[in-house]
């Protein structure tokens, strides 16, 4: 792909956002790298998710795991399913790295999960780091912390 | 109406050798007795010493639902108070954990207390010249509770002043917080990393129960445990390592016979757990470096005997379960009949291997956490039990899977590891710690005003 725009990457995080929202769950898993992440801290500031306790640290072959229980016969706690939806600020760019192909956006948001007659509202920022790998951006890594991170939650069964 | 109170023998009645009635889940009123009895004349988990290392250094927690804080005392002692001003009542510590100096004082009226919860002083004091406060049981600062014991740095407290010893509550069951801490080469555990916590809409018994339910995992987590083993089958055409988190996975799929095959204990007092022989955390692989370090420490027999103990889930009764091979203690708190609050807490081995460490966090993580999707499974079927133990098409639960006629209560006994012994074990020990302190109620009235 020709240079990447500020555009470009404010154009990425919407969509990403809206596949969620949609469940197009397998087309989201392709926005990652293969050697991609999905991270949730569960400590203020935190900088390692090994030796730091987080609510996620996820790569490809945990978020597949995750993709595929969403849909199995037998998955007793999505009978019913749970729906999502996700408001986003509008993405800031925090850095644009073209020799390291880097690209960093902030996303403040809100984001709602219901279930059967439950509904939880969670917010927080979306961190996303994304390359361009074989002429497309993806995702490197996605940080979501919650303002609330220590907050004692029930069942989080979606992605935010 | 009050059917329960005051009435021992109508407790008694809710536990048959092999049946539950609901009301031991759903009744608002059997728990609220739990939390003026059950919480009462039992030794409950507080908290762990690595938590308040220093003077000053305190934790806030509560015991059934009474408020208290843990505090490290200036000449070292652990204290264990009610957190609770003796004035008007303030929470006198609000926050999780901190460290309050040389004293606790009030935000509202600064009566200030010592760490070990003596009274320190009340501003305007003159104020009270000529009053009968010194009388009053306010002036002894913040009260503590009726007992406390601090065993290899786990700190337990019985609020009740009088009742069995912490040696007689817990027997041999302690061995498994022994085996726990002797897996650091240092023989010490540091609590490390925020707990997870987890809100479930059910009766926090359904979580007791659960932790040595080996029937369920085959049938509940084949969504997640299930999912990740055949996801992995694919992946792992492509070569490499099976994951660390494959590792943590994949043992919840286990077939009956290796459950059966693993056996349960039980001791008196409703403590128990699976795994006797073997269990689902047996097979990890190896952390390069570990057990020439424990070696060391130990020698070859003591080391691979400390090592080759695999308990699975090790319920001290009410409350808490202990992992000792993967570092963990998960703290099921009572907030409503059906409202329970799960904190789960990872243990550092002090001197050993980060990637131990490592594997904790991932444990917590993928089983124990909100996000966690074997955490989604079980508390699908809590929450489909407190709905429908509410149905009036049967009153009673059944744990009779593995009964023998004269089954010893309050024995030590090893068993096929699929049997409900354990969970009958806890409904006796539930009954006799509820019932324990109720006789004195119900007894001829004592002359004279209350005291």
């Amino acid at each position: 792909m020709s240079a990447v725009t500020q555009d470009d990457l404010v154009r990425f995080v919407y969509r990403e956002a809206r596949l969620l929202d949609e469940m197009e769950f397998d087309q989201w898993l392709a926005l990652f790298t293969e050697d991609g992440h999905y991270w949730m801290p569960g400590e203020w500031r935190q900088t390692d998710p090994r030796l730091q306790a987080s609510l996620m640290y996820e790569d490809m072959l945990l978020l597949r795991i995750r993709v595929e229980r969403l849909s199995n016969a037998r998955t007793f706690s999505q009978k019913p399913r749970s729906r999502c939806q996700h408001v986003l600020q509008v993405p800031q760019v925090d850095e644009m790295d073209e020799a390291a192909n880097r690209y960093r956006t902030y996303t403040p948001f809100h984001y709602v999960e219901t279930r059967g007659d439950e509904k939880e509202w969670y917010a927080g920022w979306a961190r996303h780091e994304l390359a361009v790998v074989d002429g497309a951006l993806k995702i490197r890594l996605k940080r979501v912390d919650l303002v609330n991170f220590d907050a004692p939650f029930g069942n989080i069964q979606l992605f935010m | 109406m009050t059917r329960y109170r005051g009435n021992p023998q109508a407790i008694r009645d809710l536990i048959r050798p092999t049946e539950v009635h609901r009301d031991v889940y759903i009744d608002p009123e059997v728990f609220q007795l739990e939390m003026e009895h059950l919480f009462a004349n039992t030794w409950v988990y507080v908290g762990h010493a690595s938590q308040i290392p220093n003077p000053g250094d305190y934790v806030t927690t509560e015991i059934g639902r009474q408020p208290v804080l843990m505090s490290r005392h200036s000449d070292g002692t652990i204290h264990v108070l009610y957190n609770r001003c003796p004035h008007k009542g303030v929470k006198v510590a609000s926050e999780a954990c901190g460290n309050t100096g040389k004293f606790f004082r009030c935000p509202y009226h600064a009566w200030s207390f010592k760490t070990d919860g003596s009274l320190l002083a009340i501003p305007l004091k003159k104020g009270y010249e000529g009053t009968h406060l010194q009388e009053k049981e306010a002036v002894k600062g913040l009260a503590p509770v009726g007992g406390v014991h601090v065993y290899r740095d786990f700190v337990f407290a019985r609020l009740n002043p009088v009742g069995q010893s912490f040696e007689e509550f817990f027997g041999d069951a302690l061995s498994s917080i022994d085996n726990m801490v002797d897996r650091s080469p240092e023989g010490k555990l540091v609590l490390e990393g925020a707990p997870s916590r987890y809100m479930h809409p059910c009766n926090w018994k359904m979580l007791v129960e659960n932790q040595t339910d080996t029937c369920h995992p085959m049938v509940a987590h084949e969504s997640s445990a299930g999912t990740a083993v055949s996801v992995w089958e694919r992946e792992a055409a492509k070569g490499g390592r099976k994951p660390m988190a494959v590792e943590v996975y994949a043992p919840f799929m286990a077939p009956y016979e290796f459950f059966e095959k693993m056996g349960i204990r039980v001791w008196p007092n409703g403590h128990g757990h699976t795994g006797v022989t073997t269990s689902i955390h047996a097979d990890y692989s190896a952390v390069p470096g570990y057990m020439d370090q424990m070696v060391a420490a130990y020698g070859e027999e003591r080391a691979k005997r400390i090592l080759g103990e695999n308990r699975h889930n090790t319920v001290y009764f009410p409350n808490i379960m202990v992992k000792g091979p993967i570092q963990t203690l998960r703290l099921f708190k009572p907030i409503a009949a059906d409202k329970t609050l799960v904190e789960s807490y990872t243990f550092r081995l002090v001197g050993a291997p980060d990637m131990l460490f490592e594997r904790t966090l991932m444990y917590n993580r993928l089983i124990n956490a909100p996000t966690s999707i074997v955490g989604h499974d079980d508390l699908e079927m809590y929450e489909r039990a407190q709905l429908g133990l509410h149905s009036d098409g049967l009153e009673w639960v059944n744990v009779e899977r593995l009964y023998e006629d004269g089954e010893e209560p309050d024995a030590t006994a090893v068993i096929n590891g699929t049997s409900e012994r354990q969970m009958r074990n806890q409904f006796q020990a539930w009954a006799k710690f509820m019932t324990m302190s109720m006789d004195d109620a119900t007894a001829p009235a004592k002359s004279g005003a209350a005291a």
